[in-house]
């Protein structure tokens, strides 16, 4: 409960949205995906975007780093509009990291080459400093012995872990992640999810596609449910689990307890 | 008492350290299982077996045993084959590689300056074995390319540094097969490269140029292409201009190769998971820098074997340029043996010239096997 609230004193409400999404509307071929998503995300603000699967979580956030295209309505971050225009994207994407479900790390580069890959070639970074970097993330992260290994010979959980540093090394302002434990056998869950709550305790805007609601519980500020490519609901952590509006949530939430 | 409960703290007794079962190994046990199971595979093991010593005793005999080395001359000064038209059919004459072998590397190249083109042979084989080295994958690599080939050039053509002259219509043999597959493959292989990314380019007008280009030159024979470079091409141009025919026939190899070599760069770019490119974008690297740093990286060590195999296959090929007049190594050994008194030995030639081809195709084959196994070796995800 402390834990908690010390964690969401971060949020700085008077200060200008990192991201906001105002009408979104995306489609596949005829597939309606996105409808109407409307969100803001302060900066410092940790949200948990949770619904069935389908629903366009992932969908929504990788719109937010342009990995897919939306067709309608405006998506600003960091004050910059997502647009056709290169230099912006490249703006953005130097300050959004994200950690994907099936971590995407680069299989024929060590750990470290990994980590120092993008502040060398992006934010042209010189090769000891960015080696020093990565070294400094990887001992956030709990492996900085695995650095000359390939991702290869780690487990899943360490891989994962690695993708966290990765995405850190080059010091963004947001973080996204897709679902960053699903692929884990549940002994591994926890050590990504303390990463995660480590990351949290740093004042780092995060969204999070996650459906481990003690984590959502213990640092979400917000918790936003989607279903059918809709915001369906969404408040403080409390009142969504507990004090559920819609039909659509108590269902959904009577699904994901059943199944834990 | 105590050691009951130390036990049970162990692993039930049954369980404890057995060895993994013993397997018969070595090759009196492989054989036994493999070839003298039972009496039919018994038999046929014998039956095989004699045939294969048979043949291998009949061929050592005519290779080795009742070969003819060299032969003697005539009055007039040219060497007398009566020895091995009398041997013919028992052994071997390789007396005609002993006579013929400087013709058959070098083709008509003048006698006298032989030792440019063994040079440059050497040369070439020094930069494949430099290039070969991991330790030399460094961008000074390009230079050293660009040196040594510069060089080749120098002492194929001369006219500079005191070296006398020699046109290209002289140039012949080994030297011939290795420049149009050197410079073949590598023109070719960037190209390839190109392609293949400008195939899946979101660009419909560069897409639509390469894949017309793939399909144009994969729907055509090498032959000919060959011949439109050497018979029609020259049509084309302005009078009085006129392109070296063995460049015409390098561009036409070079064309072919590219088109083919795309196709399987091609094949390593898709069958990457989505989700390398997605991390690569997501990181900020701009298109280049993610081909270069990410997709290529693995796409290429993916699609090694075919790409040595179409290798392999094209320094073969450069063989068809004797259809347009080239002289290169098999031309070479054809020429050998027009002379009226070496006809009839084309069988010892042509076993010489296969020992040529396979001993750099082999060579690629041994070195791919190797870098394959080294890239992989930490692929296990
Ligand atoms: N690249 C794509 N092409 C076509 N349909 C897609 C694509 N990606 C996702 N979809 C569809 O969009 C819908 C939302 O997907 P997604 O955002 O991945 O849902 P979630 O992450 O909530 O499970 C699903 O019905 C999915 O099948
Ligand atoms: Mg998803």
């Amino acid at each position: 409960m402390s834990a908690a609230e010390t964690l969401s004193s971060a949020v700085r409400a008077d200060a200008p949205p990192a991201i906001s999404l105002q009408k979104v509307n995306k489609w596949f071929g005829s597939l309606h995906v996105l409808r109407d998503v409307t969100l803001d995300v302060a900066l410092g603000e940790r949200v948990v975007v949770c619904g069935p699967s389908g629903s366009g979580k992932s969908t929504l956030i990788r719109c937010i780093n342009r990995l897919e295209e939306h067709q309608e309505g405006r998506i600003v971050v960091d004050g910059i509009e997502l647009s056709d225009d290169l230099k912006a994207l490249d703006a953005i994407r130097r300050e959004v990291g994200m950690v994907f479900q099936s971590f995407n790390l680069f299989p024929h580069l060590t750990i470290l080459e990994n980590c120092t890959l993008a502040p060398i070639w992006v934010r042209k970074m010189p090769k000891r400093q960015a080696e020093e970097l990565a070294m400094e993330y990887l001992t956030r992260v709990r492996i900085p012995e695995q650095a000359a290994k390939y991702p290869g010979q780690l487990s899943g959980g360490q891989q994962q872990r690695v993708a966290i540093a990765r995405a850190l090394c080059m010091q963004p302002k947001i973080m996204l992640f897709d679902e960053p434990t699903s692929a884990l056998d549940p002994e591994m869950i926890k050590e990504v999810l303390d990463t995660m709550v480590m990351l949290a305790g740093t004042g780092m805007t995060m969204i999070c596609v996650t459906h481990e609601m003690g984590f959502a519980r213990q640092v979400a500020d917000r918790v936003v449910f989607m279903d059918r490519g809709e915001i369906v609901e969404q408040g403080v952590p409390q009142a969504i689990f507990e004090n559920p509006q819609t039909d659509r949530l108590q269902l959904f939430l009577s699904q994901i307890l059943r199944g834990h | 008492m105590s050691i009951t409960a130390e036990n049970a703290a162990k692993l039930p007794a049954d369980a404890i350290a057995r060895t993994a079962p013993r397997r018969l190994i070595g090759p009196l046990a492989w054989s036994r299982e493999n070839m003298f199971a039972n009496w039919w595979s018994t038999a046929i093991t014998l039956a095989l077996g004699y045939l294969l010593i048979r043949y291998a005793v009949s061929f050592v005999d005519w290779a080795f045993v009742n070969a003819i080395w060299t032969v003697p001359q005539t009055a007039a000064g040219l060497p007398d084959t009566t020895a091995c038209r009398e041997a013919k059919g028992s052994g071997a004459c390789w007396a005609v590689i002993t006579e013929k072998h400087r013709f058959i590397l070098f083709g008509t190249y003048p006698f006298d300056e032989h030792w440019r083109p063994l040079l440059v042979c050497l040369l070439f084989i020094g930069l494949y074995v430099v290039s070969a080295m991991k330790r030399f994958w460094r961008w000074e690599l390009a230079l050293i390319w660009a040196a040594v080939l510069t060089l080749i050039g120098v002492l194929m053509w001369g006219g500079v540094l005191g070296l006398s002259f020699v046109p290209q219509d002289r140039w012949g043999g080994l030297p011939i097969t290795l420049i149009l597959s050197t410079f073949g493959l590598a023109f070719a292989f960037p190209l390839a490269i190109l392609v293949a990314l400008g195939r899946r380019s979101k660009l419909p007008a560069i897409k639509a140029i390469c894949v017309l280009y793939v399909e144009l030159i994969r729907g055509v024979p090498l032959i000919s292409l060959l011949f439109m470079a050497s018979v029609m091409f020259p049509l084309f141009l302005p009078e009085g201009m006129n392109i070296d025919k063995l460049l015409r026939a390098q561009v036409a190899i070079i064309l072919f190769a590219g088109a083919y070599l795309a196709e399987v760069v091609r094949a390593g770019l898709q069958a990457l998971p989505k989700g390398q490119y997605e991390a690569a974008d997501a990181l900020g690297l701009s298109y280049w820098k993610k081909t270069g740093l990410i997709i290529l990286p693995q796409a290429l060590r993916l699609v090694i074997p075919p790409l040595v195999n179409t290798f392999i296959g094209f320094f073969k090929d450069t063989s068809l340029v004797l259809i347009i007049g080239i002289f290169d190594l098999l031309t070479a050994g054809k020429t050998a043996i027009i002379e009226p008194m070496w006809q009839g030995f084309g069988v010892e030639v042509y076993i010489t010239l296969a020992l040529i081809y396979f001993m750099f195709c082999f060579a690629m084959s041994k070195y791919s096997a190797g870098l394959e196994r080294e890239f992989n070796a930490h692929r296990n995800r």
